[in-house]
């Protein structure tokens, strides 16, 4: 009896493969958290505006994908801007779950918007990427694609955090928000940028969550819950921590996929999730105190 | 005055299916009381800080055990309820006592609360052997007409009178912890859990206690509702949207008073209604939309809601002067 047969190993690959896209949807949350010390509820539903972004531009008006796929992530993060601006700036003073509840109206808002502009039908690209063969088992090019490019873009965030001076600043401030006011630094442009960054993450996530998924008004709900909990997981605002608990969900999903239904996989996820929240309920990496 | 205008106000209530029998208002007004149940049972908790939001999750418990021990069991939903409301408690034991002893409190609450609703439902639909699924359930008629025994009543008159009653309990609950010493112990631990611990108050079984409480009365609510729609999916029980449906619907009444979640619930109710009457089919996702706006607009600007509002605005509050 093979332990490690092909169906197994596949799924590990395939699990493997949307842990690197769950990464890059935690990645804008734990930023936006991390920084501006506010859950955007909503944030799986700039990830369905985007999508519908691609949707219309690449196959309503046919735009080249790379264009369409820039378009995308700029809007998207101006679409973070104006959220920051018009509910979360409002808000910065009130209580923590108040900020949490106003997010929670703004998916409310941009659900039934797209139901409003987009009806309730289920859009795709129309786009197939074939599908890899490889020693017997099917790994999609889209999603091989969804993960390099999460990867780079992960990549690109960290050397922006790391390497330049508006990087550190925000870094700063995620560490202490009075202190680095007084040293000079710029808050609300802080916000703003981190905002955008934000935002053009989610951007970037609806251009690669495209090419596997449909479109619909109601397709946040299927990725919003489980993003957050990676990040709570990986404890908010901890970007290593909501990379290594991106993959063990995505891992989790994935085998619990192979041996029972897809939702007993989520179903899985779920219940590992309430039971490191006791274990270590500061995150997978958080020191202990 | 206000006692003896409440009581005349609750008789009127009662007195109102027998002079008045139109069945779509009278429909209108049992789904808003069992609304209003379960949203005021969310605010039992929700108003001491304890925001949840898994609250979608005990209202699945309570449909589904209901509905699937009367179809499997045969098991009449007398003893059917009290099996939901126990597995609702058992179940916000098993989450809450952890929570509550690592002191896992606000956002991080919130947000495990969250991981609960979405396990119910993808539960109930993995189950979709037993539980139909997102298709939907239905308790099986019991002999094609009214029952005491199986709790299935086609007049209207019944349900109303049935909710009303259910209702006025909710309310009563929320007054009896109003009034009670929990209140105080509450209110102290959402200020300051340490400063609370070190008054004597054991912070672990008070906040476990209102939470079983709040998680039953929930489950009622839910099999209530299973009971008299004698319909239930995944979606219109259990899952996030409800859990923020019901949050929603209490900011918007107002947390820190009684009648709030009722306000909440006569006006998402209604609004629901009335774009769905008025547009038809082209309303579809409108209400939500009128929803999404109105909720961040409550916080930002009337974040007591808005029966905490007027009652501010009537009654100088003692609390600003001392403060000064």
């Amino acid at each position: 009896m093979a332990i490690l047969d092909v169906f197994l190993l596949e799924a590990l690959i395939n699990g493997v493969l949307l842990g690197g896209v769950l990464a890059l949807l935690s990645l804008g949350l734990n930023l936006v958290f991390g920084v501006i010390d506010v859950v955007w509820i909503c944030y799986a539903e700039l990830i369905m505006f985007g999508m519908y972004g691609m949707y219309f531009l690449y196959t309503v008006y046919h735009w080249p994908l790379l264009v369409a796929a820039a378009v995308c992530i700029v809007g998207v993060g101006l679409l973070g801007v104006l959220l920051h601006v018009l509910v979360i700036a409002p808000l910065l003073g009130a209580a923590p779950i108040n900020q949490l509840l106003a997010t929670g109206g703004v998916l409310f808002f941009l659900q039934s918007a797209a139901t409003v502009m987009f009806s309730i039908e289920f859009r795709n690209l129309g786009l197939r990427l074939p599908v890899l063969k490889l020693a017997g088992m099917f790994i999609s090019y889209s999603r091989l694609l969804a993960f390099a490019a999460a990867l780079i873009g992960m990549v690109l965030v960290y050397l922006f955090l790391a390497r330049t001076y508006t990087g550190a600043a925000i870094r700063a401030i995620a560490q202490d928000r009075q202190i680095m006011v007084l040293m000079g630094v710029d808050a609300r442009r802080i916000y703003l940028i981190t905002s955008a960054l934000g935002g053009g993450l989610a951007g970037l996530a609806a251009c690669l969550l495209v090419l596997q998924y449909d479109v619909h008004p109601f397709v946040g709900l299927s990725f919003g819950p489980i993003t957050f909990l990676i990040c709570v997981l990986g404890g908010l605002g901890n970007f290593g921590g909501g990379f290594v608990a991106a993959f063990v969900f995505a891992e989790l999903i994935s085998l619990g996929g192979l041996y029972l239904d897809l939702e007993w996989g989520y179903v899985f996820a779920f219940v590992f999730f309430i039971v490191m929240m006791f274990v270590r309920p500061a995150g997978l990496l958080a020191r202990r105190s | 005055m206000t006692r003896s205008l409440g009581w005349l106000a609750g008789a009127g209530l009662v007195a109102l299916p027998f002079v008045y029998q139109q069945p779509y208002h009278l429909h209108l007004m049992v789904v808003i009381l069992i609304w209003s149940f379960a949203y005021t049972s969310w605010s039992v908790m929700g108003r001491f800080g304890l925001v949840s939001l898994g609250h979608g999750g005990f209202m699945g418990i309570g449909a589904y055990v209901t509905a699937l021990a009367w179809n499997h069991g045969g098991v009449t939903p007398w003893i059917g309820i009290p099996l939901a409301l126990l597995a609702g408690g058992i179940l916000a034991v098993l989450v809450a006592y952890p929570c509550f002893r690592f002191r896992i409190t606000g956002h991080y609450f919130a947000l495990v609360t969250l991981a609960l609703s979405g396990i119910v439902l993808q539960v109930i639909t993995a189950t979709r052997d037993h539980t139909g699924g997102s298709l939907g359930y239905t308790p099986t008629r019991h002999q094609g007409g009214s029952s005491l025994y199986a709790l299935q009543f086609t007049g209207k008159t019944t349900w109303y009178l049935i909710a009303l009653a259910v209702w006025g309990a909710g309310l009563y609950v929320w007054y009896r912890v109003d009034r009670s010493m929990m209140r105080y112990a509450l209110e102290a631990i959402s200020e300051d859990e340490d400063g609370a611990a070190a008054a004597g108050v054991h912070v672990t079984a008070e906040k476990l206690k209102i939470t079983v409480l709040s998680a039953m009365m929930t489950a009622l609510a839910g099999a209530l509702y299973c009971q008299y729609q004698m319909f239930i999916s995944p979606d219109t029980v259990s899952g996030i949207s409800i859990s923020l449906q019901m949050v929603f619907a209490v900011v918007v009444g107002g947390i820190y008073v009684s009648l709030g979640p009722t306000v909440g619930a006569v006006i998402t109710i209604l609004l629901a209604e009335v774009l769905r009457i008025s547009f038809g089919t082209r309303a579809v996702g409108w209400d939500n939309l009128v929803y999404g706006i109105l909720l961040v607009l409550f916080i930002v600007f009337l974040p007591k809601g808005i029966v905490g509002s007027i009652v501010d605005a009537v009654r100088p509050r003692r609390a600003g002067r001392l403060a000064v």
